[in-house]
């Protein structure tokens, strides 16, 4: 069990990590999540005694990690997959660990064994690939065959097998009682890996629960919903008597409607009284990766911009390549398609994009809501489906 | 808590198991008996061309110890890399992470680390002192003279005490780099000018190098060099004191310090 209580580090005037309590417990997978620079790897090295808190404490299992008595033996954690002496074989990296902790060298070719370096084990770690290197911290944090785990960025540089790997390795570490704590970025790995959650951006916790809760609790479900291609006049119907009834209608490019807010029977009953035929009409959840971006987009710390190639691109290129200004990646891109941004936050107003496309910013949230407001100047109607496809690339079926 | 026999064997795993161990301590030793042997050859040859203060003064114990103004330098690489490699690779976090008590850490690396430096720099001035004289001919002298021994264990405790001296300064600095960057031409270069400047002398014999050093003359004032103000022990307490600020200074640092 890992308790952290009013957690604060400050470096000089920037605040890493700000009253930050939460409980991980034996039992489960607590994944911890946040943007690049949120203060994921700061709280994992309070809790390691590496960092000491500015105010607040850290304790595991009841004692400060520098008051654990045989900490090596209690807790294994891996930080950073390079934090290792290039010079030095993988196994006598690990048997100085173990010496640390009275644990025998034989336990040390076990480990080595488990993560799959045996055959490396005499070799300098310099020559190892990051994916190698996560390995051979793997087997360090397992080393001592610790009650509590901790994982920054295991996955980093594995390949499939290794990420495979890693995430049977997490949930059977838990199953057997311990406790595991894993940051990650990567949410698609962590909806399959972490039962619970605790996510922070800048440095605050901003969500403390299961994953099942996080998703339904930061994202709004949505219906897809199709109407025959062959009759357009019933979509518009429908997308008029669904958007009626309160339903939040946006058009996908291949013709099918997602519809928000209204439950899927209520959907049916609608179309049935509006004598419209569905062809598909199904339910979606948002994925971990929706939820998540949507609870952090603003605390992202380091957001990218397109690359305007300024100086690069002065004539537009003869061979006919696509010059830059069409070449749209949009930073958040799943924004806007099944839910509205919380409140009072627009992700594109903090970062405003000279090379995006000029989109105003209620059409990105509300297409076709307001309809009637945006017919009467002609040309700017039809400009949501012309955005749309730029948007779909990147957010259907992305996870 | 991991026991101190625990920390200790940690270290020595640490150090025995990286090549930059063996081969800074090989050349502390080659560099310092091959370069001492050589003077020794050449002031044999040209004994009789020395000044008569010079001859007057003749030391043939600090002749044959000529090499270590280079071998210390080796000395002070290895002391430096022992520390420095920890935060220089990273490695720092993964040893507090084990070793939560940063004083047992600290002090366990440097006394392994101290040691192991001592040994080799007893072995390095008892070889140099030997093949020196072997070189020197009629002007030698040998262990049964008087000071001779006090001379010779302490060319050793000299060269081992650079080291660690080195690796309290690299704990304080947290680098290789900035370490080696200031601990190499200080002890080559600013220390051997200033000892050469008649004002600024009198400042530069307290430093480290130059304290430390008094121990290897025999004879006091030896090649025509001022005496010392103070006696060759007092000139090791010197140093000691040097090296005592810097691994305390280090242990601070470290103590007080994010990893």
């Amino acid at each position: 069990m890992i308790e952290a209580v009013g957690l604060t580090k400050r470096y000089g005037a920037k605040t890493a990590v700000y009253n930050l309590s939460f409980q991980v417990r034996p039992g489960t997978v607590t994944g911890f999540l946040g943007p690049n620079g949120s203060g994921k790897s700061t709280t994992m090295r309070m809790i390691l005694g590496l960092d000491r808190p500015t105010s607040g404490h850290v304790t595991i299992g009841g004692h400060p990690y520098r008051q654990l008595p045989n900490a090596p033996r209690q807790v294994g954690a891996l930080l950073d997959a390079k934090a290792v002496h290039g010079g030095r074989s993988a196994r006598s990296h690990l048997l100085s660990l173990a010496q640390l902790a009275g644990i025998p060298a034989r336990r040390v070719d076990e480990v080595l064994g488990v993560v799959g370096l045996q055959d490396v084990a005499r070799k300098r770690s310099s020559g190892f690939s990051l994916g190698m290197g996560q390995r051979l911290g793997i087997a360090a944090a397992l080393l001592g065959d610790p009650q509590v785990l901790l994982f920054d960025e295991p996955v980093n540089g594995l390949d499939p097998e290794g990420i495979l790997w890693v995430r049977n390795l997490m949930k059977a570490l838990a199953a057997e009682g311990r406790t595991v704590f894993v940051s990650s970025h990567l949410m698609s790995e962590m909806a399959l890996t972490a039962e619970h959650l605790i996510v922070i951006g800048r440095g605050q916790l901003m969500a403390d629960m299961s994953v099942k809760d996080f998703i339904s609790a930061n994202s709004a479900d949505f219906a897809r919903v199709r109407t025959p291609q062959t009759e357009p006049a019933q979509r518009e119907k429908l997308m008029g008597v669904l958007a009626e009834a309160g339903g939040q209608v946006m058009s996908e490019p291949d013709g099918a409607l997602r519809v928000a807010g209204l439950p899927l029977p209520r959907i049916s009953d609608l179309a049935h009284d509006a004598d419209v035929r569905l062809w598909e009409l199904s339910p979606h959840q948002a994925s971990l990766e929706e939820a998540y971006m949507r609870l952090t987009q603003g605390a992202v710390d380091y957001r990218s911009t397109t690359d305007q190639r300024a100086g690069l691109m002065q004539q537009p290129d003869p061979m006919g390549y696509a010059p830059a200004q069409q070449v749209v990646v949009p930073e958040v891109p799943q924004q806007g398609w099944y839910a509205p941004p919380p409140p009072g936050q627009n992700p594109y107003a903090g970062a405003p994009q000279p090379g995006a496309q000029p989109q105003p910013p209620q059409q990105q949230q509300r297409p076709y809501q307001a309809p009637p407001a945006a017919a009467p100047p002609a040309p700017a109607a039809p400009p949501a489906p012309a955005a749309a496809p730029a948007d779909l690339s990147k957010s259907e079926d992305a996870r | 808590m991991a026991s101190a026999p625990a920390v200790l064997r940690s270290e020595w795993t640490k150090i025995r198991t990286v090549s930059s161990t063996v081969w800074t301590l090989a050349s502390a030793l080659v560099v310092t008996v091959a370069m001492g042997a050589a003077l020794s050859a050449l002031v044999r040859e040209t004994f009789d061309e020395m000044p008569a203060v010079e001859r007057a003064t003749f030391d043939a114990t600090v002749v044959s110890f000529s090499g270590m103004l280079l071998g210390q330098l080796a000395m002070v690489v290895f002391g430096v890399l022992v520390v420095g490699t920890e935060y220089s690779t990273g490695m720092i976090r993964t040893s507090l992470a084990a070793v939560p008590q940063r004083a047992a850490f600290l002090f366990s690396k440097i006394a392994v680390a101290g040691v192991l430096a001592l040994l080799v720099g007893l072995a390095t001035a008892f070889l140099s002192f030997f093949l020196g004289q072997a070189l020197l001919g009629e002007h030698r002298t040998d262990l049964g003279e008087e000071n001779v021994l006090r001379a010779v264990v302490g060319g050793g405790l000299y060269m081992g005490l650079m080291a660690v001296f080195s690796m309290g300064v690299a704990a304080m600095l947290r680098s290789t780099v900035l370490s080696l960057g200031i601990l190499v031409p200080f002890f080559f270069l600013v220390s051997q000018i200033l000892s050469a400047v008649p004002k600024a002398k009198e400042v530069a014999e307290y430093f480290p190098d130059q304290a430390g050093s008094t121990i290897m003359q025999v004879v006091p004032g030896a090649l025509g060099s001022d005496p010392a103000p103070y006696s060759p022990w007092g000139g090791m307490g010197i140093m000691l004191l040097w090296v005592a600020a810097a691994l305390a200074g280090g242990y601070l640092v470290l103590k007080r310090r994010d990893a």
